[in-house]
């Protein structure tokens, strides 16, 4: 049911490299692999949702094996395909057709200004049905209800847990219609608090704790 | 809309397979087109290369230490709070800023994929972003910390925050001793990136 970007609470990943002296940019490519996508993003043809959801569409094989900005790399060139920007043979070498969407180049004198302005989540939309304090119970099932393995924010390892209401951001986009094309349908966002006992069985020690930023759509209320 | 992208035959398998060659197949090609600038590529690095970076969230943790009528408009509305500063932008539209108390570490992941305050922090760094520290941190994050060389008090609980939607998080670690009378300017260079994220604890300046 989950894809392969899903993997909270995994277990068998081994240790983390802080590498305290690692520079911004390993390798001259991740600049230019992380530049191409913001600049491709400025053509207006995906927005955020569309663009996770093209990554976490990988292969598993794929996802696994590819670093970061290779994950990067191969969302943004099904993407391009997928929309009309580019084909598959131009993307495998062949001739090179003009494009109708230039106007919409990012240019050098604007990039500063489009990075500044940013693209806010937030919509109008109706009032919170939970208020802080309240506890909530997540869908039994990490799943989008719109489209079979679409995409959603629900972390599995927080399917079907009981939590409460800590903080309310008003409504926010909801990714699991925006990803599909199927508009903004806005829906108030909350963070819940979940014991870390209610997700794992045995938490490494009672009474930690992990929050998620979920939309009202996820959750149900609970006593 | 065409979401082909779904599709097991992946677009992505026509380029080379060598990434540096993959990321100037794809850059010739939309050049070519007339959809990129490579000036702007230029621009794009140079921003996130030497302009926004940790830096910025320091001189917030800075000035959160020192002021504190700041770090109540910090906990009241840190998006405008930050933004008085000058901070604001992609990846940071929505800022949520934790404080750290003797009784609460606060951590942030994002396990599903790796969303970071940009404007605050900057890219975020490969541990950020691997496969370990998103599949472990809400799981076992003292196992998580201690390979960070933390270590914490018992009786302090951590709450790890999973940024699952675009509110991104500040972690404002507590004010290391020693620090009495800095300016913020001192302050922030005692702020360490990690430690903004969760990752790491300040210890005593001298």
């Amino acid at each position: 049911m989950s894809r392969v970007h899903d993997m909270g609470g995994r277990f068998g990943d081994g240790a983390i490299d802080p590498n305290p002296g690692e520079p911004v940019f390993k390798e001259d490519w991740h600049g230019r692999a992380l530049a191409v996508t913001l600049a491709c993003g400025a053509l207006g043809q995906w927005n955020i949702d569309v663009s996770r959801h093209a990554r976490e569409c990988l292969s598993p094989k794929d996802y696994a094996r590819f670093s970061y900005y290779e994950k990067w790399l191969a969302g943004l060139a099904d993407l391009l395909e997928a929309t009309g920007v580019v084909t598959r043979e131009e993307l495998a070498g062949g001739p090179v057709a003009s494009s109708d969407l230039g106007d919409r180049k990012m240019l050098a004198e604007k990039v500063a200004g489009i990075l500044a302005a940013g693209g806010p989540a937030n919509r109008d939309g109706r009032a919170p049905r939970f208020a802080i304090g309240d506890r909530v119970r997540t869908r039994a099932r990490s799943a989008n209800a719109f489209v079979a393995g679409g995409h959603t924010r629900l972390p599995s390892y927080a399917a079907g847990i009981t939590g409460e209401v800590v903080l309310r951001h008003g409504a926010h986009v909801l990714p699991d219609a925006a990803a599909h094309g199927l508009g903004e349908r806005p829906e108030p966002l909350y963070t819940v608090v979940f014991d870390a006992g209610d997700l794992w069985g045995a938490p490494e020690r009672a009474g930690d704790e992990v929050t998620c930023d979920l939309w009202e759509s996820y959750l149900e209320a609970a006593s | 809309m065409p979401h082909d992208f779904d599709d097991p035959d992946h677009a992505h398998s026509v380029l080379p397979p060598d990434p540096a060659l993959r990321v100037k197949a794809l850059e010739t090609l939309l050049e070519r087109k007339g959809l990129i600038d490579p000036a702007a590529l230029d621009e794009i690095i140079d921003t996130y290369a030497h302009r926004v970076g940790p830096q910025n969230g320091a001189a917030v943790v800075a000035r959160a230490w020192d002021e504190p009528e700041f770090a109540e408009a910090l906990k009241q509305d840190a998006t405008a709070a930050v933004r008085e500063l000058g901070f604001y932008g992609r990846q940071g539209e929505h800022i949520v800023a934790v404080f750290n108390t003797p009784g609460q570490h606060n951590m942030v992941v994002c396990t599903l994929c790796s969303c970071y305050p940009w404007p605050l922090l900057g890219i975020p760094p490969s541990w950020f972003k691997s496969d370990a520290y998103r599949s472990r941190a809400v799981r076992e994050p003292r196992k998580v910390l201690a390979e960070f060389g933390v270590k914490l008090a018992d009786d302090t609980k951590v709450r790890v925050w999973d940024s699952t939607a675009e509110i991104r998080y500040l972690v404002i670690p507590e004010r290391p001793e020693g620090t009495e009378g800095w300016s913020q300017e001192q302050l922030a260079k005692a702020v360490t990136r990690d430690s903004m994220v969760g990752t790491d604890v300040l210890g005593a300046q001298s």
